[in-house]
């Protein structure tokens, strides 16, 4: 991977990025902006403030000093050049595309997402009247032949959820470029830790920082980091950005700011100004400290992850696992390519006895926890099929990988002995006629 | 990006400049060089607008000056035009006595560069000061940008 800071790596960055001493007290722990609101010096500062003629806060749910400590250190870690941090991980899909799309409009999404993604691209954007063209995540060439005079975006996953999925991000990011649209990639399995798509061509990244980067499983928290690389100026596809905003006494984003800077000021400004998806200043805080030390949990998390995979390769109630980085398994490659440091600790396997099987294996576990999450310090278990996409057809489930057969693991932090014990146990349960 | 110019020296000439002669300041609000003088003019610095379209005219409460020649001693000319026009206002920002030909992002001229350089000025292209500014002491990220700059040490509140 290329490097971040002409001075720092990656780790280093991850503790120092966006929290300097605060500068009135010098507190070393970056303080808890605890606050909705905040004083203007006078009547032209606000005037200032409200034109974006300068930098500073107003409001919280547009800027809070927390929030934004957090989403300069999450740009930094992703190689961008902004970020906005949002409620939620899909908060943060919604307010990814809000600058790009309007009615009629189209984005092209990889059919292999987390099932709430392909809920909220398939019927809630309609209601916008955004347009998902759902297409394989694994060919390419499905995303240039979905190209049409509509398309605004491309949506992926570069670690596809529920799990051993690796998209090929350089071949689809070509397909964007080619189509004058943004690729937007939502990187919260590999983190930047493991993958950074900026470099392989992305323009924006999501994450549901909730996962591996608050990485304890107590914030739900949101982000998007644009490169502050694509073309929006004179660019008739986002008016948003290359038209004047009439409430804001018609300036034009992208000349305004820059193109550089555009698309994240728009986001705070207008985006979460408007729709509210803000998060909290206690939830940036938690996640802060989270992501200090993101790369030593992510090297322990693809370890142990990894350990466990092939534990269950070679046990004869097992039928598959899908892991990218099994010799068996068809991503290997691409993992190579994209994820040399590990295919992260979020994978599936096939129990066999199918559905039955798979609800008693999630009723017998001991230390695996049975919860609707991944990116814990714990290591948590779920049976898809009848939890994250019990909400799909049976079409799209098989599609996104989540038959009835399959079991979704997130492999934490415990001793690796201790997790391969209790899944054996589980398994024997699992299987035994009672 | 002007990838001669480090943090270093952009500090030192923020630092170092008062007077700043902005070529091209538009007396409509809602251009960006505006913006910029209006933000640097908030920080202390003595923002002095050259546009011989709007001379005369009063503009952040300075009067609009005609050329670089009338905009009396400065420290920094700032340049708000076309590419092409920088090596003349190079030329003048030589004449007056400036020690910073900065231009503005999207303006690039090697020519202007080195007629400036040659004279002993320092040069900065193809960045905004209002940006850097607000990069250097931390207010950018108040918006979610990556600024680039770490440290443990204390900055001024």
């Amino acid at each position: 991977m290329k490097p971040l800071h002409s001075l720092y790596g990656f780790e280093t960055l991850a503790i120092h990025a966006g929290t300097p001493p605060e500068p009135t007290t010098g507190a070393r722990s970056f303080p808890i902006y605890q606050t909705t609101s905040y004083v203007f010096e006078d009547v032209d500062h606000a005037a200032s403030l409200f034109n974006l003629q300068a930098p500073g806060f107003i409001y919280s749910r547009l800027t809070n000093p927390t929030v934004a400590a957090l989403e300069e250190r999450l740009a930094t870690l992703e190689g961008g050049r902004g970020a906005t941090c949002t409620a939620s991980g899909h908060s943060a899909e919604v307010l990814a595309l809000f600058p790009l799309m309007s009615p009629g409009m189209e984005v092209i999404v990889a059919n292999k997402l987390y099932g709430g993604s392909i809920n909220l691209m398939g019927k809630s954007f309609r209601k916008f009247g955004w347009e998902a063209i759902f297409v394989e995540a694994t060919d390419p060439e499905a995303f240039r032949q979905a190209v049409t005079g509509k398309t605004r975006a491309i949506f992926v996953e570069s670690l596809a959820n529920p799990g051993g999925v690796v998209v090929d991000l350089e071949a689809i990011s070509q397909v964007a470029q080619g189509a004058g649209v943004p690729l937007i990639v939502d990187n919260t399995m590999a983190t930047p830790a493991l993958c950074r798509p900026l470099e392989w061509g992305a323009d924006l990244v999501v994450h549901s920082t909730t996962k591996f980067l608050s990485g304890q499983g107590n914030a739900v928290g949101g982000v998007v980091i644009d490169s502050g690389k694509f073309r929006w100026l004179h660019n008739e596809k986002y008016p948003s950005l290359s038209t004047p905003s009439p409430e804001y006494n018609g300036i034009t984003f992208a000349e305004t700011f820059g193109e550089d800077l555009a698309y994240t000021l728009y986001s705070h400004a207008v985006s979460l100004r408007d729709l509210g998806s803000t998060l909290s200043p206690f939830h940036a805080w938690l996640t802060l400290n989270g992501v200090e030390t993101l790369a030593l949990r992510m090297e322990r998390h693809c370890s142990n992850g990894l350990a466990v995979a092939r534990f269950l390769e070679q046990h004869p109630g097992v039928a598959w696992v899908s892991h990218a980085d099994l010799e068996s398994s068809e991503f290997r490659a691409l993992a190579q390519k994209y994820l040399p440091h590990g295919a992260g600790s979020v994978f599936t396997f096939g129990i066999k006895g199918g559905f039955d099987a798979g609800v008693r294996l999630v009723e017998s576990v001991e230390l695996f926890s049975h919860v609707a999450n991944i990116g814990d310090t714990r290591s948590l278990i779920i049976h898809p099929a009848s939890t994250t996409h019990r909400q799909l057809t049976e079409e799209q489930r098989v599609a996104a990988g989540a038959g009835p057969e399959v079991i979704r693991l997130s492999i934490g932090l415990e001793r690796v002995d201790d997790l391969i014990g209790d899944l054996e146990q589980a398994l024997a349960a699992a299987h035994s006629p009672d | 990006m002007n990838p001669d110019s480090s943090d270093r020296e952009i500090r030192d000439i923020l630092r170092r400049v008062q007077r700043i002669a902005v070529v091209g300041a538009s007396t409509n609000w809602k251009r960006p060089s505006f913006f910029v003088m209006k933000y640097l003019a908030q920080k202390g610095y003595r923002m002095i607008p050259v546009n011989p379209s709007a001379a005369g005219q009063e503009l952040l409460g300075e009067t609009v000056r005609a050329s670089l020649a009338e905009a009396g001693t400065v420290d920094m000319v700032e340049v708000f035009r076309r590419a092409e026009e920088a090596p003349g206002i190079a030329r003048e920002a030589v004449a007056c006595g400036a020690k910073v030909l900065w231009m503005q992002i999207g303006v690039v001229s090697d020519e202007a560069r080195e007629i400036a350089e040659q004279a002993g000025l320092q040069v900065v292209m193809n960045r905004c000061p209002k940006i850097e500014y607000s990069r250097l002491w931390g207010e950018l990220g108040w918006q979610g940008i990556n600024t680039g700059v770490i440290g443990s040490r204390r900055r001024r509140a």
